[in-house]
């Protein structure tokens, strides 16, 4: 489903200064598979996480999604295998403010225009227990719920991948159960879930854990 | 869920960035329309006053024109066309013509087509004495009324007909011998009846006694012949005597022309200048009125162009604050699949809707303004003529495509910035 090959990713921060965020890191990962990436802060989970969603075009090797290379497309095509494909939830939720509960979750379906679009919103929205929410904006939920419509967001369009940098740093303890136990149900509904996080908890839901070290995979399985 | 609703929603949660949008908009149409309004106002006043003055001007040129067929009428004629044998010396020196011709001269200048002179009159005119008045010198004229000018419009005559029988005096003659209207009176062995008696002229017409013309003539044993004509020079510009003389001698050549009673000249010439003084006046208010709105379109042509700048640079700017504030929605949207031309399309969108709605306020209170500062009373009427559509359709047009392309740099910050860079600094 997703292959990494040999990505590796630098960053110019000055003149004859270079960061190596990501040296020749390779993943596979198949279908209904649940793969935790754990790494200290600045271990490069983001910029992993980034470029396998084709959002961050890599210094050295290849983002396979569905056996397409991803940054051999254009960037309209990745944008639109984005849409079809890949779902995103950051720990920052990154609601739209002045929309609701129910606006936010469809913004996908302005990018992959879907008559079922308002339909599955719903069904999302009351899946994720947020129905008495629906019309309330993100500074009215707690940080559970914005996290909770950042899920049902991410899969509006039924992404077959889903994305998740530190989703549950900054969920309490049984948020974070609730999300992760999320993830785990979309793995074995057959989807694809790649978590960037240092949180120990998800190794409980987790097929399998990866440690990423000063941008390297030293115990790539 | 669609754009518009995604664009609208956002322009609700930013009111006061969109209000100061929208101000902006309706500062830079309000003023271009007031401009606008306010000249064709200005030009809808100075047609307005024109024809006032036009009118007025007309209206007098046309009492004047009446005031001086009065005064013609008063004065009498001012040609004369005398037998070509008549010695103006002889003339000029006794007042009287002493040489005939054949009456039919006049039949022939009023069938001739001249456009120069119209009110024919033929006369026979002698100085007798008044034997039944004690022989007292009289100039006795005979005169049977105008001949009709067949080619111009018939015109109210000047002098009427006397009837066979009857007798017109002059004042200082009818106020010697003590006749008065009404009396009965013995002429060369004719009975008369005084028709009536004229006011004082001080010219010769004091002494002179107007009889028929046939009456004349066969009091004189004239039959079919007269002394003069008498006429009346038509006032038109370029119209001199010369001319008149020449076109009078193509029709009647055994005859001579003499002009009369300067006075009358005098007059229509002191109406001509009034006429010119007039039409200078006029010419002064309308260049007047041309200055005036030099000057409003002299101020609107510097005016307009730095409110609509500043209104652009202010839009950009605030668009570039909006594409800023909202860089983590803009990088949430590229995850989540949307290309930069749908992002461009978020920021232009809410750009022309921000020029749309400026457009129309600022037409509707640049219209207010200009029509309630202008020079006409502002009601329906002057709405009604103010208003321009073309202008509301240019601003509607305009407008929108101004502040699309203040906010088309922004927008393309907007759709070029990297979303991993805003996404990655979590």
């Amino acid at each position: 489903m997703l292959r990494i090959t040999d990505l590796s990713k630098k960053y110019i921060k000055s003149p004859g200064t270079v960061i190596h965020a990501l040296e020749g890191v390779s993943l596979n990962i198949g279908p209904g598979e649940f793969v935790v990436v754990q790494g200290h802060s600045g271990s490069g989970k983001t910029t992993l996480l980034l470029s396998a969603g084709g959002l961050l075009p890599p210094s050295g090797g290849t983002v396979e999604f569905g056996g397409r290379d991803l940054y051999k497309m254009s960037q309209a095509q990745r944008a639109r295998l984005r849409a079809e494909g890949i779902g995103f939830v950051f720990q920052q939720f990154y609601l739209i403010s002045y929309l609701n509960v129910l606006e936010n979750v469809l913004t996908p379906s302005l990018a992959l225009p879907d008559q079922q679009a308002r339909t599955h919103a719903r069904e999302l929205i009351e899946h994720f227990k947020l129905t008495d929410r629906i019309g309330h904006l993100p500074a009215e939920l707690s940080t559970g719920e914005r996290q909770r419509v950042g899920l049902a967001r991410a899969l509006l369009n039924r992404p077959r991948l889903l994305l998740a940098d530190e989703p549950t740093g900054n969920l309490d303890q049984d948020n974070s159960r609730i999300v992760l136990g999320y993830f785990a149900e979309f793995a074995r509904s057959g989807g694809t879930v790649l978590m960037v996080t240092h949180s120990p908890a998800a190794a409980e839901y987790a097929h399998r854990i990866v440690q990423l070290k000063q941008g390297k995979l030293p115990d790539q399985n | 869920m669609t754009l518009w609703r995604l664009v609208t929603r956002e322009i609700l949660h930013q009111k006061l960035n969109f209000a100061l949008g929208i101000c902006s908009v309706i500062v830079a149409a309000g003023v271009l329309v007031a401009e606008l309004t306010l000249l064709d106002a200005h030009d809808e006043r100075t047609g307005q006053i024109m024809a006032e003055k036009e009118a007025g001007t007309a209206e007098e040129m046309a009492r004047m024109e009446d005031d001086y067929r009065q005064i013609m009428k008063k004065l009498g004629f001012n040609l004369l066309v005398l037998p070509a044998g008549q010695s103006l010396e002889s003339y000029y020196a006794t007042g009287y013509v002493t040489e005939y011709m054949p009456e039919e001269y006049v039949h022939r200048l009023a069938g001739s087509g001249l456009m120069t002179i119209r009110h024919l009159l033929p006369s026979i005119e002698r100085k007798i004495a008044w034997p039944e008045q004690k022989g007292r010198s009289i100039i006795l004229v005979g005169t049977r009324g105008e001949v009709p000018v067949t080619h111009l419009a018939p015109k109210e005559p000047m002098l009427l007909a006397v009837n066979p029988g009857e007798m017109k005096l002059g004042y200082q003659l009818a106020a010697s011998l003590e006749l008065k209207l009404g009396d009965r009176t013995r002429l060369l062995g004719e009975n008369f009846l005084v028709s009536e008696i004229y006011e004082e002229r001080g010219t010769k017409d004091d002494i002179t006694v107007w009889i028929d013309l046939a009456q004349a003539q066969q009091m004189f044993a004239l039959q079919g012949k007269i002394n003069a004509i008498l006429a009346l020079k038509c006032h038109c510009l370029g119209n001199e005597l010369s001319q008149i003389r020449q076109d009078v001698a193509r029709v009647l050549p055994e005859t001579q022309v003499i002009e009369v009673d300067s006075k009358v000249v005098t007059r229509a010439e002191a109406r001509d200048r009034a006429k010119a003084a007039s039409q200078r006046a006029l010419a002064a208010e309308r260049a007047n009125r041309v200055r005036m709105r030099g000057e409003v379109g002299k101020f609107a042509s510097w005016l307009i162009p730095m409110v609509i700048i500043g209104s652009t640079v202010w839009i950009a700017l605030l668009a570039l604050g909006n594409v800023r504030s909202r860089r983590n929605e803009i990088g949430i949207l590229r995850a989540v699949g949307f290309r930069s031309v749908q992002i461009l399309n978020i920021f232009l969108a809410k750009a022309v809707l921000l020029g749309l709605i400026g457009a129309f306020l600022g037409y509707l209170a640049g219209f207010a303004i200009g029509a309630a500062s202008g020079e006409l009373s502002p009601n329906a009427q002057t709405i009604a003529r103010l208003f321009n559509p073309g202008l509301l359709l240019l601003v509607l047009f305009s407008a929108p495509l101004l502040s699309a392309l203040a906010s088309w740099i922004p927008a393309l910050i907007a759709a070029g910035q990297d979303p991993a860079e805003v996404l990655r600094e979590e």
